[in-house]
């Protein structure tokens, strides 16, 4: 499961070509949709987030945050470790080395489109 | 074919690298701040100005034992209301952001501490509100770094009620403290309870 997320992943992400027009190809779009670049953005700032805090920071419906999650699991972007807190059922999750880059690449990419929209000004 | 003609992208970047930066800030803000017990808190702080303001007659320990008793129970309510807005929020009370923020705001607390057996010992009381409601101000404004935007706001608040407090005549005291530790708590609780979750 994970490496076939990983191969798609890879065929959505497109090597930056030096200066050429960004375009949306070159998106990890994995990381592109808003809750699960949120989920990797709360766990770049914080060591590990439950499900509770997460949800709590992001304002999803417990299914939706659910599925986003997995994408990132399955990416191994994120992991999550299962445990109780007494009898309550806790989800914990912590970005993974791989996560952060991906973040980083995003970020670089976000940073450079910005930047060649103000050049072409 | 229309995925593969570049789209406008520099257009959300900017929204996008804000939502980042938001998220990163809301991961590491203590959110269990409670606004509804800020509101109690500064019910009995109003109170307590109005009870000090009786028995500062009857000599300086009764109006110092009011107001110490004030702190104390509003310590305490802010404990189990933070304990409780925390469980209702189904957050851990004491999270990393909420270390933080008691880590920021327990060195103005022993300050205050240290200050008020100096000035009391040295027969500076008139001192003390003004005193009490800057260091206050000044650990709430570290402390809101780590918390919600409003938080930071109230501590100045205190900052600039604590500054007048000093330079107004001793009397006015009671009337400051209440102002701070009553009228404050009660109106950015309020602002604290509806915007962020009780």
């Amino acid at each position: 499961m994970a490496a076939k997320s990983n191969a798609m992943r890879k065929s959505e992400t497109v090597p930056e070509p030096a200066g050429q027009a960004w375009s949306a190809a070159q998106l990890d779009r994995l990381i592109h949709e808003r809750l699960r670049l949120g989920i990797l953005s709360a766990l770049a700032a914080e060591k590990s987030m439950t499900f509770s805090e997460l949800k709590t920071l992001l304002g999803p419906t417990d299914g939706n945050l659910s599925v986003h999650a997995r994408k990132l699991e399955d990416a191994n972007y994120v992991t999550c470790e299962k445990g109780f807190d007494g009898r309550v059922p806790r989800s914990k999750y912590r970005i993974t080395a791989a996560g952060r880059e991906a973040l980083e690449k995003y970020l670089d990419h976000m940073e450079a489109l910005i930047r060649v929209a103000r050049e072409s000004m | 074919m229309a995925a593969r003609n570049p789209i406008p992208l520099h257009s959300q970047a900017i929204d996008h690298l804000q939502y980042i930066r938001r998220t990163m800030e809301g991961a590491v803000s203590f959110t269990a701040v409670p606004g509804a017990g800020g509101v109690l808190v500064g019910s009995t702080a109003l109170a307590a100005g109005a009870l000090a303001h009786g028995s500062s007659a009857a000599g300086p320990d009764g109006w110092l034992t009011v107001w110490l008793a004030e702190g104390l129970l509003a310590l305490a309510l802010g404990v189990f209301f933070a304990y409780r807005k925390a469980r209702r929020m189904r957050v851990e009370l004491f999270s990393r952001p909420a270390r933080k923020f008691i880590l920021a705001f327990a060195p103005s607390l022993l300050a205050g501490a240290a200050l008020t057996a100096a000035l009391w010992n040295g027969g500076q009381t008139g001192l003390l509100p003004g005193c009490w409601l800057l260091l206050y101000g000044a650990g709430i404004s570290a402390a809101g770094a780590f918390s919600v935007p409003v938080v930071p706001v109230m501590g100045t608040c205190f900052l600039a009620l604590g500054s007048a407090a000093l330079f107004s005549p001793p009397s006015w005291g009671d009337a400051w403290l209440a102002g701070g530790f009553g009228g404050l708590h009660i109106i950015f609780g309020i602002l604290i309870a509806r915007r962020h979750g009780g």
